[in-house]
């Protein structure tokens, strides 16, 4: 029977919750000595990978290849030249593919391994894109400060790759990182635009369809956006949900059209409307929401979830699930029909992963 | 040589590092090389990635006054290595 593996990614350390059958889960943590885990992954050769980030000794990457049971942890090249003005201080995104490890970064920078996370060397600090001269002031970041949020490899083509700069724009490169162009056609933003009004929205996360390359998704801090064209334009589909804002979200693992998202009060608190704790589905790609809250606290349930605090599996009946900034861990396998509390009282949740192994 | 004494944080990442550890230096860098040498990686830990300087909240007390990387050492200084924030 196939296992499924949930990394937990959070304020205190990481958790794995497995399970045989998606309805009885066993929890193991916290792991990587109890560091603050902003993003966790499983990696081709089913490695499990964690960035992570103390004040106290800086920035770094733990992997473990035996599920968690023994953990190594490395910094080896993750760091600017000592005479630039870029200062490492945070990793904040892993992607694995081609055989490689990507690793984004603040200040901004894309960092590559070939050799399962024991060194990194820098890929690029995006150099020559749009916002380039003013992203990586403190000052001018929004709050996280997470630098190069998200890293989406092509899965066909090693030189092709998508990502992230927050509060600034989606950029793709299509030569290894030597170049980059943004990605925001069609977007709004609610602030004054920058010199090159190309850029400076605020994406928050990309969830591209697993079975067509045509269609993605987006939350994004004002709206919820489709793409129909690979992500190079965008149409809007906030029409029906509580608020235009949010983090989390994710596609359907086997439906272009179906996508799922988590609207969040976008004042200081950020947390779901009206205390009761909803996901919103669309099955017509956007074009109407229904709102998903059976099993799910209902009433005094002030929760948040950030970006990369939702995920979709690829299992035929597949599962979805998300992890709180309350330290909840919600999972659903009726796509959203009905959610079951798998994990409760861990610390702040940053990121939640899913692997599905053999 | 000078005697280090080191935060239990850093336990964790160093196979059989002591919490105490004698080094022959003659400045706080010089100590931190020292024991780089010994554990490799050590000093990414207590020092910037790629700059000359000790991270914001590491501290380093030399015979209980604080000090930077180019605080000199002497043959029997005891330096306190100290990570230091509070908070949740």
């Amino acid at each position: 029977m196939a296992k499924t593996v949930l990394l937990i990614g959070t304020r205190k350390g990481l958790f794995l919750a497995e399970s045989g059958d998606r309805r009885d889960w066993n929890l193991r943590g916290p792991l990587c000595d109890g560091w603050p885990i902003y993003h966790a992954i499983i990696g081709e050769d089913g490695t499990l990978y964690a960035a992570a980030a103390s004040e106290w000794l800086g920035s770094g990457i733990w992997r473990s290849s035996d599920l968690g049971e023994t953990w190594e942890f490395s910094s080896e090249g993750l760091g600017y030249e000592e005479s630039g003005d870029l200062k490492l201080n945070k990793v904040s995104s892993l992607a694995s593919a081609h055989g490689k490890l990507y690793v984004g970064a603040e200040s901004v920078g894309l960092f590559e391994s070939s050799d399962g996370g024991k060194t990194f060397s820098l890929l690029s600090t995006l150099d020559g894109a749009p916002g380039r001269e003013v992203w990586n002031d403190p000052a001018m970041q929004p709050p996280g400060h997470l630098g190069l949020s998200a890293i989406i490899p092509d899965a066909e083509d090693e030189k092709k790759m998508r990502v992230i700069v927050q509060g600034n724009s989606i950029f793709d490169t299509d030569d290894g990182g030597k170049t980059w162009a943004p990605r925001n056609k069609g977007l709004r933003r609610d602030w004054p635009p920058p010199p090159n009004e190309e850029v400076g929205f605020c994406v928050h996360k990309l969830a591209p369809s697993p079975v067509d390359k045509s269609r993605w998704f987006q939350q994004n801090h004002v709206g919820t956006w489709r793409s129909d064209d690979g992500g190079m334009t965008w149409n809007e589909i906030t029409e029906g949900l509580p608020s235009e804002f949010g983090f989390a979200c994710a596609a359907h693992a086997h439906d272009r059209d179906t996508f799922f998202t988590i609207p969040l009060d976008p004042g200081h608190g950020r947390v779901m409307h009206d205390g009761k704790a909803s996901v919103y589905r669309t099955r017509d790609a956007g074009s109407s929401w229904d709102r998903l809250g059976n099993g799910l606290p209902q009433a005094d349930a002030h929760l948040g979830v950030l970006r990369e605090g939702m995920v979709a599996d690829r299992q035929d009946d597949f599962g979805l699930y998300f992890g709180t900034s309350t330290g909840q861990v919600f999972a659903s396998t009726n796509e959203g029909d009905s959610w079951d509390e798998i994990a409760t009282y861990l610390p702040s949740i940053s990121s939640v992963k899913v692997a599905t192994l053999d | 040589m000078a005697d280090v004494h080191l935060p239990s944080v850093l336990r964790p990442l160093f196979t059989d590092l002591p919490r105490h550890v004698d080094v022959d230096a003659s400045t706080v860098g010089d100590a931190i090389a020292r024991l780089d040498e010994q554990w490799p990686g050590i000093r990414d830990r207590l020092c910037e990635a790629g700059r000359p300087e000790l991270r914001r909240h590491i501290h380093v007390y030399v015979d209980g006054e604080r000090g930077d990387l180019d605080t000199a050492v002497a043959e029997r200084s005891r330096l306190d290595v100290i990570a230091a924030i509070s908070g949740g």
